[in-house]
């Protein structure tokens, strides 16, 4: 399995083989706060690199989740939908949202590593 | 420290309350009603309820009781100041209550014959022309029940207009980042996709990042003017511009319209369609105390698609043209049962009238002033998100919390016990932990007076580190800190009896 990559709206992604698999950073969760709701996308739904694939709710706001990279769903973590809290407690391990194959695996190669989003973190504050 | 606990849980005028169901007792009667006479045949054919309806037995006593005990621990505009931002809760005058209470208007019925309701059209007429003369637009709709179907009765309008010119692929909505949030909701309503617009570091809409996303998939752009910082587009003629040069109609959200009455015209800035808050605006109540209405105005393009019903002048004064082959248009259909939120309408009637022109240009400068006033009393002790001044409502964000360890949503719990509605929270999501505060005309200086030493009073105990009492508050609410995320989590939307044996 690759190492985790990280978009600006605070997604990651990690990819095995042609599966990629989405959730969203601990940072997110902590800006976002307690989560009380997530809804998911279907299995075989097609999305866009950076089109809207999932909804996260917390008490503050609501967001929207955008695909990583480009592809087609293969399942959401149907355990969040049950207790969207692990979103809080497991964001960047148990927590994650969706998986989906690649339609073009080099898009990954255009998304931020570990060090870079770290950095890109720091300019936000 | 004093023992504050009292026998019965009750504290003075603050009386613990139980639900009406745990009120119950069975058996026990408020009136007694006669036995049915026999029926000799079941008409209902045997469709008879086949479970207890399950309302609890209460004298009348309980039950007024139980109703005035609930309606005390309300907080309405006409208990206090309540600044929550962008939702303009002003003063509900008692005139236009006594006007919407005669009984030639509350008494109506809406299948009565036209002949018998002149006076009810010419409420609607009238009202309908001076919200045409206030914006300067040729048309308007008059059925939308509130903001949010307003804006989807314009977008409805706008879509009709281009699939009329064969222009229906148009399935793009552009929405600013600081737009109301019902925007992009209501654009996905009505079958649209969403295209999000950056905010500039000066809180107004990013011109050269809007037209970078113009193109002929664009239906329009839905912008709120003043936007939600609180702050006025002063782009706004050449964003109208760009957006009609590439085919597209320009939506403007018209929640924070108190700020500009009687000073802009916005049919002179360039737009084609704008809901209008009567609940807001025009001082009928909401949040809770009443219906909203969205009247939403129209440029010449779109005002042929407009919804049934509308009132038009004839031979036999005024009548309402219910279809579309007596409207010699091509309305897009009906958004509303009956005529609209009548009863809003002759509130909204009655202030404009009571007010006249020159008093609805007077109160959105007074709505201005008073928020400049609070940004000025505020702003060298909490963190303005923007230069001012300001419109109707003042922004500020967090900053000034920063390693307090107190949040904004503490800090607005200190405000309840103040005796105070909170300011918005967290809205809009363009700055940090947003405080948005909305004074209107309405409020005296003794008022902002208080209201600022409170907040300026709070800020500065939060700095002194006093996070543990704000982690408290609210301290003096018939319930203390709810859990909202609990509630969100695992909401228990109704009551159930307990099992029977």
């Amino acid at each position: 399995m690759s190492e985790m990559r990280f978009t600006k709206d605070h997604e990651w992604i990690r990819v095995d083989g042609s599966v990629g698999t989405v959730g969203i950073s601990d940072y997110a969760q902590h800006a976002l706060g307690d989560v009380v709701f997530v809804d998911l996308p279907e299995a075989g739904r097609v999305v866009a690199k950076g089109g809207e694939a999932a909804v996260v709710e917390s008490v503050k706001a609501a967001s929207e989740v955008y695909s990583p990279v480009s592809g087609t769903i293969v399942e959401g973590n149907a355990a969040l939908v049950e207790h969207p809290a692990l979103v809080n407690e497991s964001p960047e391990d148990g927590a994650w949202f969706f998986k989906l194959t690649l339609s073009d695996p080099a898009e990954v190669e255009t998304l931020m590593d570990r060090g870079a989003y770290d950095a890109y973190l720091q300019t936000l504050d | 420290m004093a023992d504050t606990t009292t026998l019965s849980g009750n504290r003075g005028l603050a009386i613990e309350e139980p639900l009406i169901f745990e009120l119950g007792h069975p058996g026990r009667l408020g009136v007694d009603l006669p036995e049915p006479p026999p029926v000799d045949e079941d008409r209902l054919k045997g469709c008879r309820r086949q479970a207890p309806v399950g309302l609890p037995d209460l004298s009348e006593p309980q039950v007024v009781r139980h109703y005035t005990r609930l309606s005390q621990k309300n907080y309405g505009i006409d208990t206090g100041f309540y600044p929550l931002g962008s939702c303009t809760m002003k003063h509900n005058p008692r005139l236009a209550e006594k006007v919407a209470r005669l009984p030639g208007l509350a008494d109506l019925h809406p299948f009565q014959p036209q002949s018998t309701v002149q006076g009810a059209l010419e409420v609607i007429d009238s009202l309908a022309g001076w919200l045409k003369s206030l914006t300067g637009m040729p048309a308007v709709a008059m059925t939308p029940a509130a903001g949010a179907h307003g804006e989807w009765c314009g977008l409805m309008a706008i879509r009709a207009c281009h699939e009329d010119h064969g222009q229906g692929h148009r399935r793009r909505v552009l929405v600013p980042e600081s737009a109301h949030g019902t925007n992009p909701a209501s654009a996905a309503m009505c079958g649209f996709t969403v295209d999000s617009i950056p905010a500039k570091d000066n809180g107004r809409v990013d011109l050269d990042a809007l037209r970078a996303k113009l193109g002929d998939d664009v239906a329009c752009l839905m912008l709120t003017n003043p936007n939600t910082c609180g702050l006025f587009e002063r782009e706004i003629l050449e964003i109208a511009e760009a957006v009609h040069a590439a085919g597209a109609f320009f939506y403007c959200d018209g929640a924070n319209y108190n700020a500009i009455v009687g000073r802009v015209r916005i049919a002179d800035l360039g737009i084609d369609a704008m809901h209008i808050n009567l609940h807001k605006t025009f001082a009928t109540p909401h949040g809770g105390g009443g219906p909203g209405a969205g009247p939403t105005v129209l440029s010449s393009a779109l005002a042929p698609y407009a919804p049934l019903p509308f009132v038009v002048h004839g031979d036999k004064g005024l009548t309402l043209v219910e279809h579309a082959a007596d409207s010699g248009a091509k309305p897009f259909g009906r958004v509303k049962g009956y005529h609209g939120q009548f009863g809003v309408f002759i509130r909204a009637l009655a202030y404009i009238i009571s007010m006249g022109a020159d008093g609805l240009r007077l109160a959105s400068s007074d709505a201005v002033l008073n928020a400049n006033y609070l940004l000025a009393g505020l702003k060298d002790v909490l963190s303005p998100s923007f230069e001012g001044p300001c419109m109707h409502e003042c922004l500020f964000d967090d900053r000034f919390l920063k390693d307090t360890g107190v949040s904004t949503l503490d800090f607005a719990k200190a405000l309840i016990d103040e005796g105070y509605h909170p300011m918005t929270m967290y809205f809009p999501l363009v700055v940090h932990g947003a405080l948005l505060m909305e004074p209107t005309e309405s409020e005296s200086r003794e008022t902002l007076d208080q209201y600022i030493a409170v907040v300026r009073g709070l800020a500065e105990r939060a700095k002194a580190g006093a996070a543990e009492s704000f982690k408290a508050a609210p301290r003096f609410t018939p319930r203390r800190r709810l859990d909202e995320t609990l509630a969100a989590r695992t909401p228990v939307l109704r009551w159930k009896p307990e099992a029977a044996e």
